[in-house]
């Protein structure tokens, strides 16, 4: 480590899950009307979409026997922000907002979800950033609350599921990059979670351990319709990130790109350049989990493949997930310094244009 | 194109003799399946507007001519077999019986494609081989299909579509499997496929763009299925061979399937070795269409990143159209012993031809 990360003169990570222990904990955020339907008729939503966790968060980070580790600022600041030295950290909460299909609830969780930030996170320590939390399936109401934030400097980007109901760049969403341009807040795309569709393209598998090996997947769709649609086109000024999602894949999609679009140019009219080169300018990627090549040369390799790399990979802990990364051990010792300092601190800094 | 990576002249690339993994025979029209139908089927079609299964993962734009050819196995031979030098072709006829929801129709089409594969292609030219098309939605008729055609001369796989229903290491399929095993053959999992499922896990995108590029990630999804199923374990022969899939995408993906491995291989105790250790025993990919890099010495350490020379598969995908140049863009750069392997000597092992 080096003694610029030391100091923790700025390592900014990008990936921090501040927990709801439950859906009552956003009642006092609630109006009576949602905490009467929330108590006679749960959230309703999607059914059968999810695989049960394996591995509970980090022991470490649990306030109190029966408490949800990673559910309150003490124990982010003390497992996290303090012990790591931690400059910025962006709190990313997984929350049931996305994938309850009552719009008017989802809009009101949304609401909720980002004064909860505010009151109990983002107001107890200067080094907390967070997501705006919105109801995407309904854009219009995530336009209202992103506008109902934006003077907030403390929310940095507006986030988005891995898996919402279309794929990201469909028109239906474009009201939501609109008003991100607009207001300079790129637009994240966070691992899991989902809008009612299998997370393969061939159906559901059986086990959890492909359910975690699908969010590459799952992001790259994303990512070839943000660029095909012509989003990125549209809007010079957004950025898209993906958070939790690997990056390993990104050479090779970027390949694939390329090459389609010498057979099926001819369909995209609408842009200017190949798909992939809005992706090389656009996309913003974070760190864990990182792929981990056995061979270290594979790993550096990624960053000549992909030379945009370098400038684009932020750091992240998945803090308090349990296959998170601390910020000395994310990297492979293949990683040259000013490439590290980069991904660990200055990429990041840029892009959320951080102090 | 730096020299000090090339391989070969183009001359020595293209004098070596080809096994050509992706050919297509296309079903004409619904009248050239008449003679192979039951009469049921026959009065179906006659009478009524059925006219079989017409979904396709390749939109015009995707083909080397507009027009299909008055006799496809001349121009065939004209253009692949006799000119590259091709002493065997495997023909994946992508006929989708797969859309067909009705599994009798599904399963009568099948036949009748296979019937009409045996008689008007495999019949016809020694040098040809030929995928069984199977009704894979319902796998109890798949495996019917299977042990009816089995043994027939010029049979050597079976083809399923990369998107399907359900991922392919389902329990749903293990019967299939074994007949796969029990004849010998290989699974070809192709490009494509029409489950009426979304093609992505995000939905329905809008451009054909989107579904050709992204088709890398079913094949991804089949590979995590196969392996963490223990399709391998249990078929300890078993043969998949990714038919128009890409190979850059794979050793990414690997990385990161040993790595959820590790930390959640209890979930899946009957896989013992890493991910990658099956997907390199099991597994083998044609190299047509190429997602490879423009710069030949990122493509090289691409081919490097298998970690195998036995993995690719020489492939044409007549008579789709594509970037890629196989010749030009991948023959030409690699050693010339693993280009003698991709062109041929690969394919000949993993088929036993």
């Amino acid at each position: 480590m080096s003694a610029t990360e030391r100091r923790g003169a700025g390592i900014v990570d990008c990936d921090v899950h501040n927990e709801l222990d439950s859906t009552r904990d956003l009642f006092p955020y609630l109006a009576e009307r949602w905490r009467r339907h929330v108590d006679a008729f749960g959230l309703g939503g999607y059914s059968g979409v999810s695989y049960p966790r394996f591995w509970d968060n980090r022991e470490e980070a649990r306030p109190a026997p029966g408490r949800k580790p990673g559910s309150t600022v003490a124990t982010i600041q003390a497992g996290l922000l303090d012990r790591h030295a931690i400059g910025f950290a962006i709190l990313n909460p997984l929350t049931p907002v996305a994938r309850v299909t009552n719009l008017d609830l989802s809009e009101a969780l949304a609401t909720a979800v980002n004064d909860w930030q505010v009151a109990e996170w983002l107001d107890q320590d200067p080094r907390l950033r967070a997501s705006i939390i919105v109801a995407f399936e309904d854009p219009p109401a995530a336009v209202r609350e992103i506008e109902r934030r934006a003077a907030d400097r403390r929310f940095v980007q507006v986030q988005f599921s891995g898996r919402p109901h279309e794929p990201m760049g469909r028109r239906r969403y474009w009201p939501i990059y609109e008003a991100c341009a607009a207001l300079g807040l790129p637009v994240m795309s966070h691992a899991f979670g989902s809008g009612g569709n299998p997370i393969t393209g061939t159906g559901w598998p059986s086990y959890y351990v492909e359910d975690h090996v699908g969010p590459p997947q799952s992001i790259q769709a994303n990512v070839i319709s943000m660029a095909s649609e012509g989003v990125f086109a549209r809007f010079p000024e957004l950025r898209m990130v993906s958070v939790e999602n690997g990056f390993g894949w990104l050479p090779a999609l970027l390949w694939r790109m390329e090459a389609a679009w010498h057979v099926l140019g001819g369909e995209l009219p609408h842009l200017e350049r190949s798909p992939a080169e809005y992706v090389r300018e656009h996309l913003y990627l974070s760190t864990q989990p990182t792929e981990e090549p056995a061979r270290h040369a594979d790993f550096r390799r990624l960053f000549e493949h992909c030379p945009e790399l370098a400038d684009r990979l932020m750091f992240a802990s998945d803090y308090p997930h349990w296959d998170g990364d601390a910020p000395d051990r994310a990297l492979p010792s293949a990683v040259p310094e000013d490439v590290r300092r980069r991904i660990l601190c200055e990429n990041a800094r840029r892009l959320y244009r951080l102090p | 194109m730096g020299s000090e990576v090339t391989g070969l002249g183009d001359a020595a690339a293209v004098g070596w003799e080809r096994v050509d993994c992706d050919l297509h025979n296309e079903v004409p029209r619904i009248e050239s399946l008449l003679p192979y139908l039951s009469e049921h089927w026959v009065e179906q079609v006659k009478t009524t507007v059925f006219r079989g299964a017409p979904d396709t993962a390749y939109p015009p734009a995707l083909f080397r001519e507009p027009a299909m050819p008055a006799d496809p196995l001349a121009r065939l031979r004209e253009e692949v077999l006799d000119r590259d030098r091709v002493t065997a072709g495997i023909l994946n006829c992508t006929y989708a019986v797969d859309s067909l929801h009705n599994p009798d129709q599904a399963a009568a089409m099948a036949r009748a494609v296979n019937d009409w594969q045996s008689a008007e292609w495999l019949a016809c030219d020694r040098r040809l081989r030929a995928s069984i098309v199977v009704p894979s939605q319902v796998p109890a008729l798949a495996v019917e299909e299977i042990e009816r055609v089995a043994g027939r001369p010029g049979f050597v796989q079976v083809l399923l579509p990369a998107r399907a229903h359900h991922p392919y290491g389902s329990r749903l399929f293990h019967p299939l499997w074994e007949a796969i095993a029990a004849h010998g053959l290989v699974a070809g999992i192709h490009f494509g496929g029409a489950p009426g499922n979304p093609p992505t896990p995000v939905g329905w995108p809008s451009y054909h763009y989107e579904t050709y590029v992204g088709m890398a990630l079913a094949f991804a999804a089949q590979l995590s299925s196969l392996v963490s199923e223990g399709v391998f374990d249990l078929h300890p022969d078993l043969r998949v061979t990714l038919i128009e899939s890409g190979f850059t995408w794979l050793p990414s993906h690997l990385w990161r399937f040993d790595k959820e491995w590790k930390n959640l291989r209890r979930l899946v105790p009957w896989v013992r070795r890493p991910p990658s250790d099956y997907v390199r025993r099991h597994v083998r990919l044609t190299v047509q269409p190429l997602d490879a890099p423009g710069d030949p010495r990122q493509l090289l350490e691409l081919v490097d990143q298998l970690e195998s020379d036995e993995m690719l598969l020489y492939a044409s995908d007549y008579p789709h159209r594509h970037a890629g140049d196989v010749e030009a863009d991948l023959l030409r750069h690699l050693p010339p012993a693993l280009a003698e392997r991709v062109c041929s000597a690969n394919a000949r092992e993993w088929y036993r031809l």
